[in-house]
C-alpha cells in the first residue's frame, strides 16, 4: 500500500469509533442545548444561569477546585520526589498510594461519609476522647465549613494519585546529571526543585494538571454523597435537570458551560506552562 | 594556590572495592590527568573530589583545608561532566551564569563574566540560543564555560572530549589545555584516552582496578613504566615482553641473546622493549614475521619471538614480507625490567 496513506488508513478506524460515538452524540447534546422545539434559541442558557442555584453552585466548584487541585499539585510533587529518591520498595509504596484511584468516586463518597456521618468514626472517636457528650451532626447545614473539609479531603484522597503517577513518570525521565551539575553549582536542594526539576517537569505538570482540573470540574458522586443538597455544584446541577426536572435542554446548556470552563482553564494552563520557544524538555 | 592532597582514600560500593589506597598530591596550577580503562575507578575519584560521591575512608585536602566534610559548593570546584549537563530549558547565557545566580552575585557581575568566558571559549554569538539548538561540539564548549565562569581553584573534568568525533577532539584538546593554563586553575581531568592524557598532561596517574599505578610525567610515564601494567597500557602499539632466565650476575638470556640486566636474584624477569626501539642487525633475537602494516611514516611489523608475538616499528623503506625471518636488537638504553612476581619495575 502507499506509504503515504496508510497512516490514514491505520487511524480511521478509532477516527471512527470516535465521530460515531462521541462527536456524533456531543452535536446531538449542543442542538439541544440550543433549541427548546423551535429553532435556534440561547433560551436553555438563560434559564439555567438565571436560576438562583447557578451562581452558588459555579461558586462552590470553582472553590472546590481552587482548594483542591494546589494541595494535590503540592502533594503529588512530593510524593513523587520521595519515590524518586526511594530505592527499594519504590513500587510497592506507589501501589499503595494508587490504591483509591482503584476505588470508585461514590465509593469514596461513601467512605468518607462512614467517617463524617452522626454514627461515623469520627464521631466514636471524639467520643471516646471525651471531646464530645453526644453525637454531632457534622454533615448538616450547621457546619458547612465541615462539609466543605470533609468533600475536600474526600478528593484530595480519592485523586491525588492521578497526578502522581504523570508525575512519577516525568521525574524518573530527568537526568541524574542535571541535578549533579546543579549541585556542583552551589544549587540548594530546594532552588534544584525549583529550577532543574519544575521547569524539566513542565510538559507532565501540563499533562496532570489539565486531567485533574477537567475532573473537578466534572466533581459529582463524593459530593453527591457527603454534602448531598448542601453543597450545590455545576454537575450536580445538570444531573438534577436531567433527572429530576426532566428538563433535558437545560441540561445539555450546563454540560456544554461545564465543557467551556474545562476549556478555558485547559488553555490557561497550557500556557503558563508552555515550554519556552527553541528549548528541548 | 589550590594543592590537592588526597590521603588514603577509599571507595566500597556494598562489597565491591571501587577505589582503594588512593594517595595523591596535586600542585596549584597543574594539570593532572587520571588515565585509565573503562571501569577502573577514575570517575568514582573524581566525584569523591567533587563531592557528589562519600569517600569510604580517607581525606580530602583542597588548598590547606580539609573538605571532604564540604558540600560541592564549599569546595571552591567547578565541574564538567561527560555528557556536558547543559540544561535544556536555559538559555546558553543562563547555563553559563547559573553558578554565579546560585551565588547571588549582581546582574551585571553576571553579564561581564558570562560574556568573557563566552568569548574565551568562542561561542559569544550564541548566548540567546538553548542547548537543543548547539552541536555536541558548541555544548561541550557551554559546559566548559560555565564552569570558568566560576573562577574556581579547582576544574574537574570527566572525559570532557569522550563525545566528539576524532577531530573536533583533537582541536578542543589543544583549546582547552590553553584555556586552562590562562586561568591559573589546578586541572583534574579524566580520560581513557592515552593520547589525549599524554599531550595535555604535565602529570599522569595510571589507574588500574582501584589503584594508582604511576604518577608521573607523560615521557616518564612513556619512558619508565613503573609496572608492567602501564607499560602494556601506554603506547600505541604498547610495549612488547619476553621472559629472561639469569645467565650469570646481571646478566640475562632473552630468546637466545645475552642481554646486561638488573642484578637480581628472580628465578625469571619479564624484559620489556617498545617496538620503535629495535633496530635490524646482524646478530639478535630471531624474529619470524607475521603481518606487515605500511603506516606511511614507518612499518608495523608484528612478528614471532620465542612462540610470543612482538611487534617492531621500522623503517618504511625496508621490504618486508610475510615469512620473511628479522634479526631484532634492542637498543640497550630502553630495555625495562619487571619482577613478574609483584609486576613491578627492576632497575
Ligand atoms: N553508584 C555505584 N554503585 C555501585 N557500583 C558503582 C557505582 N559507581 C561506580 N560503580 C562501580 O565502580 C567501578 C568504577 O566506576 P567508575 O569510577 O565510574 O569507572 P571509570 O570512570 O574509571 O570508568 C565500576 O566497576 C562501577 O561499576
Ligand atoms: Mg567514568
Amino acid at each position: 500500500m502507499n506509504a503515504r496513506f496508510l497512516p490514514y488508513v491505520l487511524i480511521a478506524p478509532v477516527t471512527l469509533f470516535l465521530c460515531l460515538f462521541f462527536l456524533y452524540p456531543f452535536v446531538l447534546v449542543a442542538k439541544q442545548a440550543f433549541s427548546t422545539g423551535a429553532g435556534f434559541t440561547m433560551d436553555n442558557f438563560r434559564d439555567v444561569v438565571s436560576y438562583w442555584k447557578f451562581p452558588i453552585s459555579m461558586k462552590n466548584t470553582l472553590l472546590l477546585a481552587a482548594a483542591v487541585v494546589p494541595v494535590q499539585l503540592a502533594l503529588a510533587l512530593l510524593m513523587a520526589t520521595m519515590v524518586n529518591k526511594m530505592k527499594r520498595g519504590r513500587d510497592l509504596v506507589l501501589y499503595v498510594w494508587t490504591i483509591p484511584l482503584g476505588i470508585s468516586d461514590l465509593a469514596a463518597g461513601i467512605i468518607w461519609l462512614a467517617i463524617f456521618e452522626q454514627s461515623g468514626f469520627l464521631n466514636s472517636m471524639m467520643h471516646g476522647l471525651g471531646l464530645i457528650d453526644r453525637p454531632v451532626n457534622f454533615l448538616s447545614y450547621q457546619h458547612p465549613g465541615v462539609v466543605f473539609l470533609a468533600i475536600a479531603l474526600a478528593e484530595i484522597w480519592r485523586a491525588t494519585a492521578i497526578m502522581l503517577v504523570i508525575l512519577v513518570a516525568g521525574i524518573g525521565l530527568i537526568p541524574k546529571e542535571y541535578y549533579e551539575a546543579a549541585e556542583v553549582f552551589g544549587a540548594s536542594p530546594w532552588k534544584r526543585f525549583t529550577r532543574i526539576t519544575l521547569p524539566l517537569l513542565r510538559p507532565s505538570l501540563q499533562t496532570a494538571l489539565v486531567l485533574r482540573v477537567i475532573l473537578a470540574f466534572e466533581v459529582f458522586a463524593v459530593v453527591a454523597a457527603l454534602g448531598g443538597t448542601l453543597f450545590p455544584v455545576l454537575m450536580g446541577e445538570t444531573y438534577a435537570y436531567q433527572f429530576d426536572l426532566l428538563n433535558g435542554g437545560a441540561a445539555a446548556a450546563m454540560a456544554l458551560i461545564i465543557l467551556a470552563i474545562s476549556i478555558g482553564f485547559t488553555l490557561i494552563i497550557l500556557r503558563l506552562l508552555r515550554v519556552p520557544k527553541g528549548a528541548t524538555i | 594556590m589550590a594543592v590537592i592532597e588526597i590521603k588514603n582514600v577509599a571507595k566500597r560500593f556494598g562489597n565491591y572495592q571501587a577505589l582503594s589506597d588512593i594517595n595523591l598530591t596535586i600542585e596549584d596550577q597543574e594539570f593532572m590527568v587520571l588515565l585509565g580503562a573503562s571501569g577502573c575507578g577514575k570517575s568514582t575519584l573524581l566525584r569523591i573530589i567533587a563531592g557528589l560521591e562519600t569517600a569510604s575512608e580517607g581525606e580530602v585536602w583542597i588548598g590547606g583545608k580539609r573538605i571532604d566534610h564540604l558540600p560541592p559548593k564549599d569546595r571552591g570546584i567547578a565541574m564538567v561532566f561527560q555528557n556536558y549537563a547543559v540544561f535544556p530549558h536555559l538559555t546558553v547565557f543562563e547555563n553559563i551564569g547559573f553558578g554565579l545566580r546560585m551565588q547571588k552575585l549582581p546582574n551585571d557581575e553576571v553579564t561581564r563574566r558570562v560574556t568573557r568566558v563566552a568569548e574565551l571559549m568562542h561561542i559569544d554569538a550564541l548566548l540567546k540560543r538553548y542547548s537543543g539548538e548547539l552541536s555536541g561540539g558548541q555544548r561541550q564548549r557551554v559546559a566548559v564555560a560555565r564552569a570558568l565562569a566560576m573562577e574556581p581553584d579547582v576544574i574537574l573534568m570527566d572525559e570532557p572530549l569522550s563525545n566528539l568525533d576524532a577531530l573536533l577532539r583533537m582541536e578542543m584538546r589543544a583549546e582547552l589545555k590553553g584555556v586552562l593554563a590562562e586561568s591559573n586553575t589546578t586541572a583534574i581531568y579524566v580520560t581513557h584516552d592515552q593520547v589525549e592524557a599524554m599531550s595535555m598532561a604535565d602529570r599522569i596517574s595510571v589507574m588500574h582496578q582501584g589503584k594508582i599505578v604511576q604518577a608521573a610525567s607523560p615521557i616518564e610515564v612513556y619512558r619508565n613504566p613503573a609496572a608492567e601494567f602501564v607499560a602494556g597500557f601506554i603506547g600505541n602499539p604498547p610495549m612488547n615482553f619476553l621472559t629472561a632466565t639469569p645467565a650469570g650476575t646481571g646478566q640475562w638470556q632473552v630468546a637466545g641473546l645475552a642481554l646486561d640486566g638488573p642484578q637480581s636474584g628472580a628465578e625469571t624477569l619479564n624484559f620489556a622493549i617498545r617496538p620503535e626501539d629495535l633496530r635490524l642487525s646482524e646478530m639478535g633475537m630471531q624474529a619470524k614475521v607475521k603481518i606487515v602494516e605500511p603506516l606511511g611514516a614507518h612499518l608495523l611489523v608484528t612478528c614471532e619471538v620465542d612462540g610470543t608475538l612482538f611487534r617492531a616499528v621500522l623503517d618504511s623503506d625496508l621490504a618486508v614480507k610475510r615469512g620473511d625471518t628479522l634479526t631484532l636488537t634492542p637498543q640497550p638504553d630502553r630495555i625495562r625490567w619487571f619482577d613478574p612476581v609483584s609486576t613491578r619495575a627492576v632497575a
